[in-house]
């Protein structure tokens, strides 16, 4: 009986990760096989992908960015970044759109498989980088790009809602510029747009938005169920990938079941959860794993990231869409989604202030990157805000999320563990008898 | 009587304290790092012991610290120099709230509280401007030992602004602006401004708070003094010792190890796992 319980418990914990590699592998080995057979593809970005009507049409889609972070995590990022800038491109450019770069005139070679050519790009305007990166393509292939301009007040909490007169104008221009992705996608795949398979397909998203807010607030369990930094980042690859498909609704529904199993178990991702962090920024992918273990050494474990909000497209508000009017539905859920994904960039002081108590946050790792300015410069303020507003301690530590030249395990390690040793210092403090 | 000690391995020089169990400093040494970082460890460990007449058997915790800690292989554990200055600087002068560290590779900005527990900090990244290994690159360029330099820079009658933040570019603009025929003094004093400058801004990041107190193998260049007070709009708390710091607070949370473990209490200091 042991033993069964044993297999059991082995079979869905970490089964969220082996699926995931699992998804990954098959997701990149179509992609080969498009390219390959000169196939059509749709390159888009994780805010604001515009999935739900690519996959309608059922066009493969190719997310640059994690092409680009998957050459970092597997060491090659180095040789992709200086062969773009063997081509003239300045190593103060993204990195990510370096890496690309490469990879275009690599005829798409990539280490986990081949990427097909565009035939088409969809991007919103949440980076002003996918604006410019776009053009690239546009340059270099002749294809058609869509930018789908998404409004919204940047001020911090000035967001409007459905009811509102201004959310209602905002929603109407999304769904305007929707539809006229539609007939450029109708012209260019030369397929009629099917609405009921635009239904189903939004029926899906509906359900992955709804499993990745539930696994996002089930981390509030103590100990923590997975790990937002590294496990996260495996579960964000299928929330993209595969958003609007059946693979990815059972992924979603069979995620939650696993960590709804380890909350009523108590399992954890540490076996000794001392810190709980909350990692704001793009994550250092040269050193993915260290970056990590540099935490967890000292028990410290990352139960929450603004990653999983902003590289997730604004999917974790769980949005669902009205299968009754699909494409008016779409247009609120993309404005309201991709319009968190940049709050999530820009204002996420406001909602950490929330998590600190929802998550029970001991620290927050703020984590600027040199080739991301969209990321990275404001976070100095929403650093200040914190800190005139609550007592909990903060970490800046500079890096890169491609670069290996500008990430230096040794600096960081003496940040972290003095980061550590004051927390263990304010720890005994705060434990001391006859303190407040 | 027990004794404690704290050895700082710096990029450039690595220090040594002893301690006694009333926090009386008792021995001391300073040796350079060259290329052993283990055999620098040790010779300013047992440098340390001989200055304080104490035999390695007396001596119950040793705390390593600076880049270098982990090299220091008889130690029991290791503190980032981070907190060791911090509690070193709280040690030495009570009043500090803000500490300026500069060292060989790095300079650091702490914040502090009054039992020398770190709020904040802030480091320079991934570059040696604005540290000690920027005089280093302008005193080869200049060619003036560098225990010159400061008395040099102080004789400058007109400052020569040294615009680049690149330790490896500042030897040649240096050269340029000798090339120029401006004044060395002068020029040197460019140099320890800039330097200022850039760690002024670091202790911006954190606030400064009066005491601030200056720590690292840099306070003894007395230029350097002046220009922070100068940027600052404050006096620092220096003293001759001041490069001992780092070592100071390692030892005294060595000490901290010592004492706890004699008290019926948890363990003082939080250790590497």
């Amino acid at each position: 009986m042991t033993k069964k319980t044993m297999t059991e418990e082995e079979g869905i914990v970490g089964r969220g990760n082996r699926d995931g590699a699992r998804l990954f592998r098959e997701w990149f080995g179509e992609l080969t096989d498009t390219a390959e057979n000169g196939g059509a593809a749709a390159y888009v970005f994780v805010m604001g992908s515009l999935n739900e009507i690519l996959k309608s049409f059922d066009l493969p889609v190719v997310f640059p960015e994690i092409n680009s972070l998957q050459t970092a995590v597997r060491h090659a990022a180095h040789d992709y970044l200086n062969e773009a800038e063997d081509y003239g491109y300045s190593p103060d450019i993204c990195g990510y759109v370096k890496a690309d770069v490469a990879m275009q005139l690599r005829d798409g070679d990539h280490p986990m498989g081949r990427l097909p050519k565009p035939t088409l790009a969809v991007l919103t305007n949440a980076c002003n980088t996918y604006i410019k990166w776009a053009e690239i393509w546009e340059r270099m292939y002749s294809i058609p790009v869509f930018t789908i301009d998404i409004p919204g007040s940047r001020e911090a909490g000035g967001q409007t809602w459905k009811g509102n007169r201004d959310f209602e104008n905002d929603r109407r221009y999304v769904e305007a510029q929707l539809r006229e992705l539609i007939e450029g996608l109708e012209r260019v795949t030369k397929k009629k747009f099917d609405i009921d398979r635009l239904r189903e397909v939004l029926g899906y998203a509906n359900e992955m938005s709804a499993g990745w807010q539930r696994v996002l607030e089930l981390n509030r369990s103590r100990p923590s169920l997975f790990n937002a930094l590294t496990d996260g980042t495996i579960y964000l690859g299928v929330a993209n990938g595969f958003r609007g498909t059946e693979e990815g609704s059972r992924y979603f529904k069979e995620l939650v079941e696993e960590m709804e199993h380890k909350a009523a178990g108590g399992i954890g991702t540490l076996t000794n959860e001392e810190y709980r962090l909350t990692f704001i920024g793009v994550p250092c992918y040269p050193i993915f794993r260290r970056f990590n273990e540099l935490f967890t050494e000292w028990g410290g474990t990352f139960v929450h990231s603004t990653y999983l909000y902003f590289a997730s497209g604004g999917t974790n508000l769980g949005f669902q869409y009205d299968l009754a009017h699909p494409i008016e539905s779409l247009a609120e859920g993309v404005l309201i989604s991709v319009r968190d994904a940049m709050d999530s960039m820009f204002h996420q002081e406001r909602m950490l202030e929330r998590m600190i108590d929802e998550y029970a946050l001991d620290g927050i790792i703020y984590h600027p990157i040199k080739s991301c300015r969209t990321v990275s410069t404001g976070l100095a303020d929403s650093r200040r805000y914190l800190s005139d507003r609550r007592d909990v301690p903060s970490l800046f530590l500079e890096s890169d999320m491609m670069d290996r030249r500008v990430v230096s395990e040794a600096q960081m390690k003496n940040r972290i563990d003095a980061f550590f040793e004051g927390l263990a210092s304010r720890r005994r403090r705060a434990a001391a008898p006859g303190k407040e | 009587m027990a004794y404690a000690a704290g050895v700082d391995v710096g990029s450039t020089q690595t220090k040594a304290i002893v301690i006694d169990e009333n926090r009386k400093i008792v021995g001391r040494a300073l040796i350079d790092t060259g290329a052993n970082v283990v055999q620098a460890a040790e010779n300013a460990f047992e440098k340390a012991l001989e200055n304080a007449g104490i035999r390695e058997e007396e001596m119950e915790y040793i705390i390593g610290t600076g880049y270098g800690r982990y090299r220091v292989t008889f130690g029991n554990t290791q503190v980032t120099e981070i907190s060791c200055h911090a509690r070193g600087a709280v040690e030495m002068f009570p009043g500090t709230r803000t500490v300026v560290d500069m060292g060989g590779q790095d300079t650091k900005a702490i914040r502090v509280n009054e039992t020398g527990e770190v709020i904040d900090f802030c480091m320079n990244d991934k570059c040696a401007a604005g540290t000690g290994r920027f005089l280093g690159a302008a005193a080869v360029a200049l060619d003036i030992p560098l225990g010159d330099l400061g008395a040099t820079a102080l004789r400058h009658q007109r400052m020569v602004r040294i615009s680049t933040t690149c330790t490896v570019f500042a030897e040649s603009e240096v050269l340029s602006w000798l090339g120029k025929g401006k004044k060395i003094e002068d020029i040197l004093w460019g140099v320890h401004y800039s330097i200022a400058s850039r760690s002024a801004g670091l202790l911006r990041r954190v606030g400064v708070e009066s005491e601030v107190t200056f720590t690292g193998g840099v306070t003894r260049n007395i230029a350097m003094i002046k220009a922070l007070e100068e940027r600052l709009g404050m006096k620092l708390n220096v003293s001759d010792e001041s490069h001992y710091i780092g070592a100071l607070g390692a030892a005294l949370f060595a000490l901290d190890h010592i004492l706890a473990s004699r008290a019926p209490r948890p363990e003082a200091t939080e250790t590497k796992p």
